[in-house]
């Protein structure tokens, strides 16, 4: 069970929270045309990494927040967590 | 009552408490502070099972973890466990024991006619002899392996027994109570850290108890009790006994299995058997030591054969000897400690050596006992069935891989000692890599993925002084770079023998022309020549020869024959232990209780049940509740004899005739407030929300971003900047994490929260042509006439002084209103509407009657909203706005949407208008058509019709728009059923809606 550190409410067990996926997809902006191709990597394509992931996490069973988990996904490494307006670089 | 091998004065045994135990029908007595192994061996009680394939007879070979022999059949307080290990089960009055894997008994064993067969079961017998025919596998192989394998049998009773899981977080975990274990926690304790000791055995101290050491010139023991008895007095220290750490995972959850029961007489209720702890540390300590190997010889899994350190444990902690005329086989110093044991208690031992002679400490103490030693000589073979009666034994030639000679030796033990392997379980289930020592031919942990150090003999210091040292000096780091203090303990002094070093020797070679069986694995029955015959067909990988021979994946995981294999396969490929590598350790360490990883949630508290405020009123009215999620529902409410069929006929026909009541609490309810909320729910809903009237509630329908309708639902604008959504009960939590993700991640820019209220309103649907009338009746001062309040209108109103939300929206497809009260005032509600209602023929009406009235009226729902299905499939493209974006409208431009011939909802009824059709039926063609049979669609909902008074289904099928008024069949493989049906509209009940706006 991984040890998850919420920005908002610190260090919590994974129980409370539900996993988001990748948190660098960015939503196409409404009412803009957007080719099929670009849209569909937007619907569907994931990378699937080996190694640093930046993903979201969604504080369910807490402050009901969603945030940005840096993790190893080999090791579970967590190198950090932030907030949804900061950056994870 | 003889305890013919108990010592007078040794051990740690209470002699004043007498243990009356059985064990296979027969009554022995044992003491207080045994374990079901020391007493038996204290009756002279060896043969305890049969082996794995073979039948062999088994005796004892462990003391504790170790053991891969002694597992046993264990009846207590009216359960029965099986794969018990006896060398772990303390000795409480009235345990029942009984050998397993042996018919009719363990003295006589049909089926250790395996053992002269074992040339028909060489490694990978499973694999070579029941591949064919393919279709003997079910009736015939399965069946005979099952019952030819397998150890104990599980119990099929309900298992009564308590149960409990633990949380706890700690600066230090030290995992094992030895020499290791105590500096180290001491030290960090000392130094202000939260400290976790856990110890696996009833006793602490781990090899202090049976070693003739001195710690600050106290006894090892003497000097373990003492910093037990302060750790304990400390209010920063939790030491814990009988708790074993079986698991390390990520991020340094530890997991832990106390037995806090299992040894009580008269268990207090709520004393749990076992418990559960998850442990999170921040550093974790790894002194869980190391086990003794053994030297792998002929028939050495015959009875009375055992582990050196074992025997010494058995003398030292619960004085009984396992022999009384012992020989010890060894490669090293150690089993000369066991040697002086039994020299002790006025037992002479003969001690074989495979080094050449020499001399240390230890030999020469020996020596100067006057104890026999043999150097340069092995055990060929033990002899003896259920028993060692004498030993045959040889001089090894110069390379060791043959005998000089061949000797009997008497004896009625053999105590064998290959050196010690660490225990590294838990440092690699932590990530950690192990590698390989050849000063100890052992793998010891090397770097660390997580916050974890081996100390002391599990990282390969087999010395005290050392290890003492490793102990307090790594709980002094570790603690202060967590508490930042710096007082540090000195390390006190320490006495032992000093040891040399141990003969590379682990495996007896065969004399010519014999043809001993070998065995490096015993709970497996894995033998030399099964490892080798792997080799031969060609296995390379170490982890392809474990699972074709099957080597280490018994309980013990072979602990004690592990790196025996390994050898084995170097020798033979004519490589090196570490080039050959090693087989994964997994968690658990041991095997531990269903019922501990189960913990609390059995029965009522098997997961949480959420009951709506007027679940009492239900139950008094005979209500039959189904699970909708957590929420338990009512179903139907059963009258007389009536069956769910009838009873929800009955319901549904009584809204359509009259009025009826349904408790709708459980729809999710989701408050939603900001000046963008409009602007929000235009957003998320595919239908147009910017202008939608205070006042009024809308239907609408959102999507994922794949264009698949995710959820239906109403939702009202309370007030200006405040409305308040319904979703359905299923997707109540999913839409509130949809709508904060857009929130917080998109569109963070539109002011405006959200916050569930499911649990805050009660909601009671009041449907039917009388509903305005019982409605009028509730609330005399308001005007609910049509005009004043249509369809999909909203007003307060005033409930006998509580403030009342009243809705007209409509599932059933009736005149009907939604009355929504704080939930604690919903029983009084639900009472008043039913009181009101009696002269109108009020009947409550469950979830089937629910169905029944939206299927005949066509309203989709979680059937029809399945994950597959975009709004035209379900009808609902007249939603969908062409004029504003939403969630997931790009997608709905995909080719395959768009196609001719899409899938759409439809209705169906029985041409016979009488066989009901089974939802999940297929629809097809020629229901005799040769498999697989084409399929144009599924059934999704059934009912039947209380306006037609039929049978009538909502499918969902290929070119729906096109299909009206065809005939196909409805095939259910499952119930076997075949019904021609004709296609209809969806809406089989008041096609225009007239009577929702009546």
């Amino acid at each position: 069970m991984l040890n998850i550190k919420c920005p908002y409410c610190g260090d919590r067990s994974q129980k409370e929270f539900a996993y988001g996926g990748d948190g660098t997809i960015i939503r196409p902006e409404l009412n803009k045309d957007i080719s099929d191709e670009k849209w569909d990597e937007f619907v569907y394509l994931r990378k699937s990494p080996r190694g640093k992931h930046i993903e979201l996490w969604h504080h369910i069973a807490g402050c009901r927040q969603w945030f940005k988990v840096q993790r190893d996904t080999v090791t579970h490494e967590i190198f950090k967590t932030a907030k949804m307006n900061e950056e994870i670089k | 009552m003889s305890q013919s091998h108990r010592l007078i004065n040794e051990g740690l045994i209470n002699r004043n408490k007498e243990i009356v135990f059985k064990f296979n029908g027969k009554k022995y007595i044992g003491y207080e502070g045994d374990t079901l192994a020391s007493a038996l061996l204290a009756n002279g009680v060896h043969l305890v099972g049969r082996s794995f394939k073979y039948h062999r007879p088994r005796g004892f070979f462990g003391a504790g973890v170790d053991e891969p022999n002694a597992k046993l059949q264990i009846k207590l307080n009216n359960h029965s466990e099986p794969n018990v290990n006896a060398t772990e089960i303390e000795l409480v009055e009235g345990i029942e024991a009984t050998s397993q894997n042996c018919w009719p008994s363990v003295e006589f064993d049909i089926g250790a006619i395996n053992n002269f067969l074992n040339k028909f079961f060489p490694a990978g017998f499973y694999y070579k002899t029941f591949m064919w025919p393919k279709s003997f596998w079910y009736k015939v192989y399965e069946p005979f392996i099952r019952k030819a394998a397998g150890l104990g049998i599980a119990s099929l009773k309900k298992d009564k027994e308590r149960y409990e899981h633990k949380y706890e977080y700690c600066d230090l975990l030290v995992t094992g109570s030895g020499p290791a274990g105590l500096s180290s926690a001491y030290s960090a304790a000392k130094n202000g850290a939260k400290v976790i000791l856990a110890e696996d055995k009833p006793r602490f101290g781990g090899s202090l108890l049976t070693d003739d050491v001195t710690i600050d010139n106290l006894s090892g023991k003497a000097w373990a009790d003492k910093i037990i008895t302060e750790l304990k007095e400390m209010p920063n220290v939790i030491v814990k006994n009988r708790s074993q750490v079986f698991g390390y995972y990520d991020h340094n959850m530890m997991v832990m299995f106390e037995r806090t029961g299992d040894h009580l007489k008269n268990k207090p209720k709520y004393t749990p058997r076992q418990r559960l702890w998850y442990i999170r540390a921040k550093e974790v300590l790894l002194s869980t030591g190391s086990i003794e190997r053994p030297i792998v010889f002929g028939n050495n899994d015959t009875p009375g054969v055992f582990l050196s350190a074992a025997a010494k444990e058995y003398i030292k902690v619960y004085g009984v000897l396992v022999g009384k005329k012992p020989l010890i086989f060894t490669n090293n110093d150690s089993a000369y400690e066991t040697a002086l044991e039994f020299k002790k208690q006025g037992v002479e031992p003969v001690i074989l050596d495979t080094r050449e002679e020499q001399s240390s400490e230890l030999i020469d103490n020996v020596k100067n006992q006057n104890i026999e030693i043999k150097f340069s000589y092995a055990v060929i073979a033990a002899n003896g069935y259920k028993k060692v009666k004498s030993a045959q034994i040889g001089k090894l030639n110069k390379d060791k891989t043959g005998f000089e000679n061949n000797e009997i030796i008497e004896c009625d033990c053999i105590c064998v000692s290959g050196f010690w392997t660490p225990t590294v379980h838990l440092a690699s289930q932590s990530g950690n890599k192990l590698k390989f020592n050849d000063q100890i031919d052992a793998f010891v942990p090397d770097k660390s993925k997580q916050n974890e150090t081996s100390i002391g003999a599990s990282k390969g210091t087999f010395n005290l002084k050392e290890t003492l040292e490793e102990g307090f000096k790594t709980g002094f780091e570790v603690s202060k770079n967590i508490t930042n203090n710096n007082n540090s303990i000195s390390i006190p002094n320490s006495n032992e023998a000093k040891k040399i070093s141990h003969d590379k020797f682990w495996c007896s070679p065969l004399p010519k022309g014999k043809n001993f069986k070998r065995f490096v694995d015993f709970q497996n029955d894995v033998a030399v020549s099964d490892i080798e015959v792997a080799l031969r067909e060609g296995y390379r990988s170490i982890e392809h020869v474990k699972r074709y021979t099957t080597l280490g994946m018994a309980t013990d995981q072979g602990r004690t024959s592990n790196l025996n294999g390994l050898q084995l396969v170097a020798d033979v490929e004519k490589k090196i232990v570490p080039q050959v590598g090693h087989t994964t350790f997994r968690p658990p360490f041991t095997p531990i209780t269903i019922g501990t990883i189960v913990g609390r949630e059995v029965d009522m508290e098997y997961m949480p049940i959420r009951k709506t405020p007027m679940h009492t009123w239900h139950k008094k009215n005979n209500a039959v509740f189904v699970d909708a999620g957590a929420w338990k529902r009512p179903r139907y409410y059963k009258q007389g004899n009536e069956t769910l069929f009838e009873a929800a006929k009955r319901e549904a026909k009584n809204v359509r005739d009259h009025v009826g009541i349904c408790d709708v609490t459980t729809l999710g309810k989701i408050d939603i407030k900001g000046p963008d909320a409009a602007e929000f729910l235009n957003r998320v809903y595919t239908n147009a929300w910017l202008k939608l009237p205070v006042g009024k509630a809308r239907y609408g329908v959102m999507l994922r971003e794949d264009g698949i309708v995710m959820d239906d639902g109403t939702t009202t604008r309370i007030s200006e900047n405040h409305y308040h959504m319904t979703t359905t009960t299923a997707q109540a939590a999913n839409v509130l994490s949809h709508l904060e993700y857009y929130l917080q991640i998109v569109w963070p820019e539109l002011n405006v929260n959200v916050i569930s209220t499911t649990e805050q309103w009660a909601g009671a649907a009041l449907a039917g042509p009388k509903s305005r009338d019982v409605l009028a009746k509730l609330f005399p001062n308001l005007d609910v006439s049509n005009e004043a309040l249509p369809f999909m209108g909203y007003v307060e109103g005033d409930l006998f002084g509580l403030k009342a939300r009243i809705f007209r929206i409509s599932f059933s497809g009736e005149l009907a209103y939604e009355i929504n009260i704080a939930s604690d005032y919903g029983l009084f509600m639900w009472e008043k509407i039913m009181e009101a209602g009696k002269e109108f023929n009020i009947q409550p009406y469950g979830t089937e009657a629910l169905s029944t009235l939206r299927i005949e009226m066509g309203h989709v729902a979680g059937p029809e909203l399945d994950g597959r299905t975009i709004p035209y499939d379900v009808s609902l493209e007249g939603l969908v706005s062409k004029k504003k974006d939403f969630i997931g409208k790009r997608s709905l431009q995909k080719e395959a949407f768009n196609k001719d011939g899409r899938q759409k909802i439809v209705g169906l009824v029985p041409l016979d208008k009488k066989s009901s059709i089974p939802e999940g039926s297929h629809l097809v063609v020629d229901k005799n058509a040769k498999l697989p049979n084409p399929k144009l669609g599924h059934v999704s909902s059934s009912c039947w019709s209380v306006e037609n008074n039929n049978p009538f289904s909502l499918a969902i099928v290929k070119d729906g728009k096109n299909m009206i008024g065809k005939k196909l069949f409805a095939v259910s493989p499952l119930k076997n059923t075949a019904i021609e049906v004709e296609i209809i509209s969806s809406h089989y009940v008041d096609h225009e809606g007239k009577r929702v706006r009546s």
